[in-house]
C-alpha cells in the first residue's frame, strides 16, 4: 500500500478504525481535538459510534460499559484530562476489560499548558488511580509508529483482558507525516465468554465488577492481576537500541526527545564522542533488560525527557548503581534542543575524564 | 397443591443483605417482575451504583455491570450505544444519582438515551451511615447534620424529577411511593413504562421511588413509611412529571 500524508491524531483514528475499533467515547480537550472529531466523521461510515460525552469521567465510563460488552472501544484525551480518567481506569483495570487510552500529554501540572511534554509519565506508569493496577504502555516516536502501536495496543488489550496506553506528546498529534497502514502481527484472542451481551435465559448472568467486599478473594484477585502483569514484562518488552556499539556514553529518551537525542547522537559523532540511545517503547513494561546490554566502557548515562525528571526513576532502577546516572530535561512545552544535548554530553564526559 | 406466589425469575435466588424494613427488596422485586413479564431477561443489562445497592449485581437475573459511585449513566451509555437492541436499566440511590452523578444523569437525559434509571430517593446516605444527601429534608437529622439540615447552610433538598422533566430527552418522568400495597402496584406500573419507553425507542424513562431507611433514620420499619407519608411526600409530591405525549 502507498504511503498517506497524515496528521498524527487523525491518523491514530485511523488506525484504531483499521484495528477494529467501532465505539469512540471522548471529549474536547487540546492538543488532541483532530482525534475525536476524526472520529466523529469517521465512525458513522463504519457502522460505529461516536459519543461527546459531558466530561473526561462520563467518556471513560462510557468506554467502561461498552467494554464490558466485548466492543473494541477506544478514548483520547491530553493528561488534565486523563488524569480526570484515572477512575475509570482503575476500574476497567480492576475489572479486567480491554480498552485503548490515548494521551497526546501537555505540560503542567494543574491546566498547565497545550505544547508538547513528557510530564504524564508517572501518571502513565505509576497508575493515577487506585490500587495495584498495571497498564501496558506505547510510547510512539514516530508517526508510523503510533500507528502500528495503535493497532497492536487492540490485539495486547483484548489478549490481556487489560487497558493499554498510547501516549504520544502534543508533537507526535500535531505534526504530519506519512504513513503505511500493517496489519499487526495476530495474537490468538480467547473468546469474550464474560461479556454483558444478555443471557438470552440459557447462561447465568455475566457480571462486570471491581468490587470484593471479602479481603480474602480480594487479596486473590490481586495475586491473579500481578500474574497477568509478569507476563506483561516478560513478554511486551519493547525498545530500540540505537549506535549501540561502543558508545561511552548512553543516553535514554521516548518519543519526540528520542528523535532530538537522534540527532545530538549524529552532531556529537561529528565531534569525535560515540554517544549511545536507549528508547523505550514501552514505558511499561519499562525495558530494564536493555541496560543489562549496554557494553562495558560506557561511563555514563544521560536520562533526557521533556519534565523535570520523572522516567530518570526507572532507568536508575534498570541502572541498579552500576553507572552515573544524569538528567537532562526542559518542561511545560519546552522541547530540547540537540544543541543542549550535545553541550551537556560534553559537560558530562569532561567531568568523568 | 396450586402456587399462588412465587420468587420471580426477574431475580437470582441470593438472599439480600438490605436492612429489615427496608423498601429496597421491594423495589428489586418490582423491576424484576417488570423485566420477567415484558420478556426482556436475557435481553437485559443492568447496571448497579455505589450505595446500599452496590450489590444488586447479585440480585438480578439478567447481565449486570457495577458501575463506579454515580458514573452508571455513563456505563449505561456505553453499553446501549453497542447494543441498541438490548435493555438497559440504572438502579441508583440519592447519594450516588443526586450527589455525586449529577453530571451523568442529566446529560444521559440530555442525550435521550434510550435506557430506563430507577432511582431510589431515601433522603439520606445510607451504606456509608446516614449522611446528608443532597435530598435530605431540612430539620432532619443525618450523621453529618447533627443539628438537622439547616436550609441556610445547606439549601433545600433536590427535586431531581421536577429537574429532569425539564429536559427534552426526559420523556418518562415518574414520582411514586412504596408506602403502601395501593402506591407498589402504582410504582409498578411506572417501572413498566418506564421501561416501555426504552423499548418503543422514545427516549429516557426514570422513575423516583420515595423508599425508607429505618436504620439510619432511627425508626422502626412501621414508622418509616409513616415518616415517609408525612414527611417527604408533602415536599416530594407523588405523580407523573412527564410522558412521551407532553414531549411531542
Amino acid at each position: 500500500m502507498a504511503k498517506i500524508l497524515m496528521k498524527g491524531n487523525e491518523a491514530i483514528g485511523a488506525a484504531a478504525i483499521k484495528a477494529g475499533c467501532r465505539y469512540f467515547f471522548g471529549y474536547p480537550i487540546t492538543p488532541q481535538n483532530e482525534l475525536p472529531e476524526y472520529m466523529s466523521r469517521e465512525m458513522q461510515k463504519v457502522g460505529g459510534c461516536f459519543v461527546q460525552a459531558e466530561s473526561e469521567v462520563s467518556a471513560i465510563n462510557m468506554v467502561y460499559g461498552a467494554a464490558g460488552t466485548g466492543a473494541r472501544v477506544m478514548t483520547s484525551s491530553s493528561s488534565p484530562g486523563i488524569a480526570l480518567k484515572q477512575e475509570g481506569i482503575s476500574y476497567i483495570a480492576g475489572a479486567e476489560l480491554p480498552c485503548v487510552i490515548v494521551n497526546i500529554s501537555r505540560g503542567g501540572p494543574g491546566l498547565g499548558g497545550i505544547q508538547p511534554s513528557q510530564a504524564d509519565y508517572f501518571q502513565s506508569t505509576r497508575g493515577g488511580g487506585n490500587g495495584d493496577y498495571r497498564l501496558l504502555v506505547y510510547a510512539p516516536a514516530t508517526l508510523q509508529e503510533a500507528v502500528d502501536l495503535t493497532m497492536e495496543a487492540f490485539e495486547a488489550a483484548d489478549f490481556y483482558r487489560n487497558p493499554v496506553m498510547v501516549i504520544g506528546d502534543g508533537m507526535i498529534g500535531q505534526m504530519m507525516e506519512p504513513i503505511e497502514f500493517k496489519e499487526p502481527a495476530k495474537r490468538e484472542l480467547p473468546p469474550k465468554d464474560w461479556a454483558t451481551t444478555g443471557t438470552k435465559g440459557v447462561r447465568k448472568p455475566n457480571i462486570i465488577n471491581s468490587l470484593a467486599l471479602d479481603p480474602a478473594e480480594l487479596e486473590k484477585h490481586n495475586i491473579h492481576l500481578q500474574k497477568k502483569y509478569a507476563e506483561m514484562e516478560k513478554n511486551e518488552v519493547r525498545y530500540e537500541m540505537y549506535n549501540m556499539e561502543n558508545p561511552e556514553i548512553v543516553m535514554v529518551a521516548y518519543g519526540t526527545t528520542a528523535r532530538v537525542v537522534k540527532n545530538a547522537i549524529a552532531m556529537l559523532k561529528e565531534a569525535g564522542i560515540n554517544a549511545g540511545l536507549i528508547r523505550p517503547i514501552t514505558l511499561w513494561p519499562f525495558p530494564t533488560k536493555a541496560f543489562d546490554e549496554i557494553p562495558a566502557n560506557a561511563k555514563a548515562l544521560l536520562s533526557v525527557e521533556m519534565s523535570m525528571g520523572q522516567m530518570i526513576d526507572d532507568v536508575k532502577i534498570a541502572n541498579n548503581g552500576r553507572l552515573p546516572v544524569h538528567f537532562y530535561g526542559r518542561a511545560g512545552g519546552m522541547i530540547p534542543t540537540p544543541d543542549a544535548v550535545v553541550d551537556k554530553v560534553k559537560e558530562i564526559l569532561g567531568g568523568v575524564k | 397443591m396450586a402456587v399462588i406466589f412465587e420468587r420471580t425469575n426477574g431475580l437470582t435466588e441470593k438472599p439480600f443483605h438490605y436492612c429489615p424494613g427496608c423498601t429496597h427488596g421491594v423495589i428489586h422485586r418490582l423491576v424484576g417482575e417488570v423485566l420477567e413479564e415484558l420478556g426482556v431477561l436475557g435481553e437485559t443489562i443492568g447496571v448497579a451504583p455505589v450505595g446500599c445497592s452496590v450489590l444488586a449485581y447479585d440480585y438480578f437475573n439478567c447481565d449486570m455491570h457495577e458501575a463506579a459511585h454515580g458514573r452508571a449513566p455513563a456505563v449505561a451509555t456505553g453499553i446501549k450505544r453497542v447494543f441498541p437492541d438490548k435493555v438497559v436499566f440504572t438502579y441508583q440511590g440519592d447519594g450516588d444519582l443526586a450527589s455525586i452523578g449529577t453530571a451523568e444523569i442529566i446529560h444521559v437525559a440530555h442525550r435521550a438515551e434510550k435506557i430506563t434509571t430507577i432511582f431510589v430517593n431515601n433522603a439520606i446516605y445510607g451504606m456509608t451511615g446516614g449522611q446528608m444527601a443532597p435530598t435530605t429534608l431540612i430539620g432532619q437529622k443525618a450523621t453529618t447534620a447533627p443539628y438537622g439540615r439547616d436550609a441556610g447552610a445547606t439549601g433545600r433538598p433536590l427535586k431531581v424529577s421536577e429537574m429532569l422533566a425539564t429536559i427534552d430527552g426526559a420523556v418518562f418522568v415518574e414520582r411514586v411511593a412504596v408506602n403502601t400495597p395501593a402506591n407498589i402496584r402504582k410504582a409498578k406500573k411506572a417501572i413498566k413504562k418506564a421501561f416501555e419507553v426504552q423499548l418503543s425507542g422514545e427516549g429516557f424513562g426514570i422513575v423516583e421511588i420515595l423508599s425508607t431507611c429505618p436504620t439510619n433514620w432511627g425508626l422502626t420499619p412501621t414508622e418509616s413509611l409513616k415518616w415517609l407519608e408525612e414527611n417527604m411526600m408533602p415536599y416530594y409530591p407523588l405523580g407523573n412529571f412527564r410522558t412521551p405525549e407532553e414531549v411531542k
